[in-house]
């Protein structure tokens, strides 16, 4: 066991476990996208769980550093809240805001780490640069609504933990990068098994099941925790 | 598409078959045969993407993700006529982007694409090494500088008048004959 001093609290975590994992496991809310528990080498790519350490001049993303024994971290710095607020400000200017119409509304992450860093849903400085890019149908059971992806990468994670292969991937680079099924029409060629693990772990509400009698639509099943967590174990 | 397109496709699926034989099962094959492909026919195709991650057990749209994130694969085989739009600083200040629109206008297609009768393709590219030009378009191996939008409409004009009047030749020959 480890202990670390976070916010002026002592916590006890496990030896090799992350930061942010830690924190999370303590109570300490630490806002964060693309991180998933369990994923062997974290993208780091949401920029939103920054925490400043001693010893380091800069804050670091919490979700890519270990404990170590006697750590003192600050989540809630001004320095750290900045950065956060703007690469949340980014994410939010090529959000389809829509909350009322979007199936995701209330378990939506967006909507958590606005209301924790008092951050309004609206943007005041940028301006909206929403990408130009067709909603897919071609999908048998599922539907990607790229306005509302913010490219987390945790549905090809767990795709990939639960069928060995991931059925979906990202696709193309920089401004156009969208989660695809495969190619031009997006018709899938991978057989899809139907787990909906992916629509589940959409922090977003950018995957979503299409309805259909046959399919039952995780997203009206109930199978989400008010803060918008799957709660179906991975294998 | 006609019956020799769909023949030229069939061979040349048959030789991306025997080709990948020669390559390991290996994830890290995975660029150098898309590199093979793309070198030897000018485009990968979407089937072929398909058997690239059969053989090397890879999921289509992992291989599909690869190979969208870099430039210089193609998924659309090239038109006869390539036209190659000059996107760099120079031509971009001087308003290649609306050359390019001009052109995808014209032939009713995006950069990167190739109209349905293969005739024409239009790409962007990024500087060419000819600013003092710009903005610059490339039609096959002629350099056009100073384009204008009002140019466009000529220059794909140029190689229908062309087209017409090597069938036409075609036709007076097969009639003499």
């Amino acid at each position: 066991m480890v202990t670390l001093i976070v916010d002026n609290k002592e916590i006890e975590t496990q030896e090799g476990s992350t930061l942010l994992q830690a924190c999370l496991d303590n109570g300490i809310y630490i806002p964060n996208l693309c991180y998933l528990n369990g994923i062997e080498d974290p993208p780091g790519s949401c920029r939103l769980c920054f925490v400043e350490i001693e010893g380091y001049d800069q804050p670091r993303t919490s979700c890519r550093v270990k404990v170590q024994q006697g750590m003192v971290v600050r989540t809630n710095t001004e320095h750290v809240r900045r950065l956060q607020k703007t690469a949340f400000e980014l994410l939010l200017s090529t959000h389809h805001v829509e909350c009322r119409n979007c199936p995701a509304n209330k378990k939506c992450e967006l909507q958590r780490i606005a209301k924790f860093l008092h951050f309004g849903l609206k943007l005041k400085r940028l301006e909206p640069l929403e990408r130009d890019i067709e909603v897919e149908h071609e999908h048998p059971f599922l539907e990607y609504i790229p306005t509302r992806c913010v490219l987390c990468g945790k549905c090809v994670f767990v795709c990939r933990k639960r069928n060995g292969q991931p059925m979906l991937s990202f696709a193309k680079r920089g401004f156009d990068t969208v989660i695809s099924f495969f190619g031009e029409n997006d018709k899938p060629v991978d057989v899809c098994n139907e787990c909906y693990a992916c629509a589940e772990i959409c922090p977003v509400g950018a995957l979503l099941v299409k309805d259909s009698p046959n399919t039952s639509n995780p997203w009206k099943r109930g199978s989400f925790n008010d803060k918008g967590k799957c709660q179906t174990p991975l294998k | 598409m006609n019956l020799s397109a769909r023949t030229e496709e069939k061979v040349m699926f048959d030789h991306i078959a025997s080709m990948l034989r020669t390559y390991e099962k290996k994830r890290e094959n995975l660029m150098a045969i898309l590199q093979e492909i793309q070198g030897k026919y000018g485009y990968v195709a979407p089937p072929a993407l398909q058997m690239v991650a059969k053989h090397l057990g890879l999921s289509s749209c992992e291989v599909y993700g690869v190979a969208t994130f870099y430039n210089q694969f193609r998924f659309n085989p090239p038109g006869k006529h390539q036209i190659r739009v000059c996107l760099g600083t120079a031509c971009h200040v001087r308003g290649g982007d609306i050359i390019l629109e001009n052109f995808e206008r014209k032939l009713e297609i995006k950069a990167g694409e190739t109209t349905p009768d293969r005739e024409f393709s239009i790409d962007r590219v990024a500087c060419v090494g000819c600013c003092a030009l710009a903005p610059v378009a490339i039609v096959d191996d002629t350099v056009y500088g100073h384009m204008a939008p009002s140019k466009v409409e000529g220059v794909i004009l140029g190689f229908e008048i062309e087209k017409e009047r090597k069938e036409r030749e075609k036709q007076d020959s097969e009639s003499q004959e």
